[in-house]
C-alpha cells in the first residue's frame, strides 16, 4: 500500500483535474453560447421576421426560412408521432414478450443515433430521384424519420412504467385491450410521451444534414410542398459560408433563433415531466 | 399478464369488441414494422445507390486515395482517413474531460450546484451541431490560426517523429480544428451520459469504500469505474458513433480537401463533410454513386460501433437487474 501522503497527493491532483475539467468544459460551452448571443442579438431585428432572405448586400430577413422550418417540422411531427406512438405501444403492450419487439428495440436504438446525413441520402434516393425534383415533402419525411425513434423510445419506456394492476383493473371491467390502452395506459404515460415529442421537435429543428439534398433551399417565399423550401439550418449554412456581411449577420440571427427554440423546447419538456412527478 | 385476452390467445371471436382490438393490435404491429423497414430501406437504398460505384471501382474503392471529379476517378480513403482522425482527436479530448466532469458532478461538486449544473449540461447536449460549426468557422478557426497552430508548429513541430503531425503552415481550418470542435460538441453528451452511469452505482458500495478509508479518487478509480466499466465503454462508443457521423460541426472547419496529410494541421475532409459539400454539385452519375458509396461505408461503420454500444449498455442493465 502506498504511503498515506502519496495517496492523498494523488487524490488531490486527480480531484483538482476533474474540477478543472468541469471548469474548462463549462467555460468553453459558455463562451460559445455568449458569443452566439452577442452576434445573434446584434443582428436580430423586426425585419428578420417580416422579410424574406435577401440578395447579397441587400436588406432582408429570414421569414421564408423560419416558416419553412416550422412547416417541415410540423409535417415531420404529424407523420412521425403517430407511427412512433403506435410502434412504442406494440413494444410495450401487444408485443411485450414478442421476439420482434427485441429486434425493433435494437433497430430503433440504431436509428436513434445513426448519422442524420445518411437519412438524407435515403430520402433522396426514395423521394427525390423518383419524383425528379427536390421538395419540402421529402425534407419533412427525412425529419420524420428522425422523430420516429425518439417517440418510439419514450412511448415504450413510459408505457412500461404504467403498473400492470391498472391495466388488469381495466380488463376486469370487460374492456378490450385497445380501450384499456387508450383510456388507462396512455393517460398514465401522457406526460412522458409529450416530453418525447417535444424533445423530438427540439432535435429536428436544428437538423441540417438531412435537408441538404431533400428540401434543398429556396430564396423565395414558398408554401408549395412539392417544391424546394427554405429552412433555417440550411440558410445558416449557406449564409455563414458566404463572403457577404449581411448574409453572415443573418446566419448568426438564425443560429440564435434555433438555439433559443431548442433550449426553450427542452426546458418545457423538462417542466412537463417534473410537474407530473410532483403529483 | 393478460394472456386470457382474445388477442393473445389467438381465439377467433366474432364479438365486435375483439375485432376492434385486433384492428388496433395490427395497427401497432404495422407501425413497429415500419421502424424495421426504415432501417432496412436505408441499407437497401444505400447499397443500390452505391452499386454503380462498386461495380466500376470494385473493393479497391475503399483504399484508393484518388478523388477526381474531372476524370471521374473516385476512392474513399481520404474521407475515411479524415473521419477516423477527427473522431480520434475528438475522443482523446472529450472522453477524459467528460469523465472528469462526471466525477466532479457526482463527487466534488457542492450539493446545491449539482442539479443546476447537471441540467445545464443536459441542455447543452441538445444544442444543434450547426451552432458549433458556425462558431468554429468565425471564432475558433481564426483563433487557432493566430495562436494555437503557430505555437504547436514552433514547439511540437520541431520534435522528431511527432513533428510531422504538426508540420505545415497554420491554415486555421483543418483536421485538428475539426476534431476540437467535435470534442466540444460531444463533451456535454459524454458528460451527462457518464454522470447517469455513475449514479447507477449503489450508494452502499461507495460508502463501504469510504468506510475502508479510501480517498475520493481511489473510490472512483477502484470501485465506481470498474463497477460500471462495460456501460461506460458502451456510452463512449455511443459518443464515437456520433462523432463519426457528425456533419455540420465538421463541414465548416475541415477545409474539404480530398487529401491525406501526415499533419493534423492540414485541411482534409470526412465522409459526411464530403457528402454534404459535393452531393448537390455531383454532375455525373458515377460521382453521385461514389458519394452514396461513401455514405454506405459510414453507415456500416457507425452501425458496428452503435451495435457494440447497445450490447454493452444492455449488459449493464441486466447486471443491475433493471
Amino acid at each position: 500500500m502506498a504511503s498515506m501522503t502519496r495517496r492523498k497527493t494523488i487524490n488531490a491532483v486527480m480531484m483538482t483535474l476533474s474540477t478543472g475539467a468541469a471548469a474548462l468544459g463549462l467555460f468553453v460551452l459558455a463562451v460559445i453560447l455568449l458569443y452566439l448571443l452577442y452576434k445573434g442579438a446584434s443582428a436580430l431585428n423586426l425585419s428578420v421576421f417580416t422579410q424574406d432572405t435577401p440578395s447579397p448586400m441587400e436588406p432582408g430577413g429570414l421569414r421564408n426560412a423560419i416558416l419553412g422550418s416550422v412547416i417541415m417540422s410540423a409535417i415531420a411531427v404529424a407523420i412521425g408521432t403517430p407511427i412512433g406512438i403506435l410502434a412504442g405501444t406494440y413494444m410495450a403492450e401487444y408485443g411485450r414478450y414478442a421476439k420482434l419487439s427485441k429486434v425493433i428495440r435494437f433497430v430503433n436504438d440504431i436509428l436513434l443515433s445513426a448519422p442524420s446525413i445518411i437519412v438524407g441520402l435515403f430520402v433522396y434516393q426514395v423521394l427525390v430521384v423518383s419524383l425528379g425534383h427536390f421538395s419540402a415533402l421529402a425534407g419533412s419525411v427525412a425529419l420524420a424519420i428522425l422523430v420516429i425513434p425518439i417517440v418510439v423510445r419514450t412511448t415504450e419506456d413510459m408505457l412500461r412504467l404504467v403498473p400492470d394492476q391498472l391495466r388488469e383493473a381495466g380488463l376486469a371491467m370487460g374492456w378490450p385491450r385497445w380501450i384499456v390502452i387508450r383510456t388507462v395506459a396512455y393517460k398514465a404515460a401522457m406526460a412522458g410521451i409529450v416530453t418525447g415529442v417535444l424533445l423530438a421537435i427540439a432535435r429536428i429543428s436544428g437538423e441540417t444534414a438531412p435537408l441538404l439534398f431533400t428540401a434543398l433551399s429556396n430564396n423565395f417565399f414558398s408554401l408549395d410542398l412539392t417544391q424546394p423550401m427554405a429552412s433555417l439550418p440550411i440558410t445558416i449554412f449557406q449564409f455563414a459560408l458566404s463572403p457577404y456581411d449581411n448574409w453572415q449577420a443573418l446566419a448568426w440571427a438564425g443560429a440564435l433563433l434555433i438555439t433559443v427554440a431548442v433550449l426553450a423546447l427542452a426546458i418545457v419538456a423538462r417542466l412537463v415531466t417534473s410537474k407530473k412527478e410532483k403529483h | 399478464m393478460t394472456a386470457t385476452s382474445d388477442y393473445d390467445s389467438g381465439v377467433k371471436s366474432t364479438r365486435p369488441v375483439a375485432q376492434s382490438d385486433r384492428i388496433f393490435g395490427s395497427l401497432t404491429l404495422a407501425a413497429a414494422v415500419v421502424v424495421l423497414l426504415v432501417l432496412l430501406g436505408v441499407f437497401a437504398s444505400l447499397v443500390m445507390g452505391a452499386w454503380p460505384a462498386f461495380k466500376e471501382y470494385g473493393l479497391p474503392f475503399l483504399w484508393t486515395a484518388k478523388w477526381n471529379p474531372v476524370t471521374d476517378k473516385f476512392g474513399a480513403l481520404a474521407p475515411l482517413y479524415g473521419t477516423v482522425v477527427t473522431s480520434i482527436i475528438a475522443m482523446v479530448i472529450a472522453v477524459p474531460v467528460g469523465l472528469g466532469i462526471a466525477i466532479f458532478l457526482t463527487e466534488t461538486c457542492p450539493r446545491v450546484l449539482r442539479r443546476p449544473l447537471g441540467i445545464a449540461i443536459e441542455l447543452l447536449a441538445g444544442i444543434p451541431s450547426i451552432i458549433y460549426g458556425i462558431w468554429g468557422l468565425f471564432v475558433f478557426a481564426p483563433f487557432m490560426q493566430s495562436y494555437i497552430q503557430p505555437f504547436l508548429i514552433d514547439t511540437l513541430g520541431h520534435v522528431p517523429v511527432i513533428g510531422t503531425l504538426f508540420a505545415g503552415p497554420p491554415y486555421g481550418i483543418g483536421m485538428l480544428t475539426a476534431g476540437l470542435i467535435l470534442a466540444m460538441m460531444i463533451l456535454p453528451f459524454i458528460a451527462s451520459l457518464a454522470r447517469d452511469i455513475f449514479q447507477t452505482v449503489p450508494p452502499m458500495l461507495r460508502e463501504s469504500a469510504y468506510g475502508m478509508g479510501m480517498t475520493r479518487w481511489e473510490v472512483n478509480r477502484h470501485i465506481v469505474i470498474p463497477h460500471v466499466r462495460t456501460a461506460l465503454v458502451g456510452g463512449i462508443m455511443l459518443s464515437l458513433g456520433r462523432a463519426l457521423g457528425e456533419t455540420m460541426a465538421v463541414t465548416f472547419v475541415i477545409g474539404n480537401a480530398h487529401r491525406i496529410s501526415g499533419s493534423i494541421l492540414a485541411p482534409g475532409t470526412t465522409i459526411s463533410a464530403a457528402i454534404a459539400n459535393e452531393f448537390t454539385e455531383a454532375t455525373t452519375p458515377i460521382y453521385t454513386s461514389s458519394l452514396i458509396a461513401l455514405g454506405l461505408v459510414l453507415f456500416i461503420l457507425t452501425f458496428i460501433v452503435l451495435a457494440a454500444a447497445q450490447w454493452m449498455l444492455k449488459r449493464m442493465k441486466q447486471k443491475s437487474g433493471a
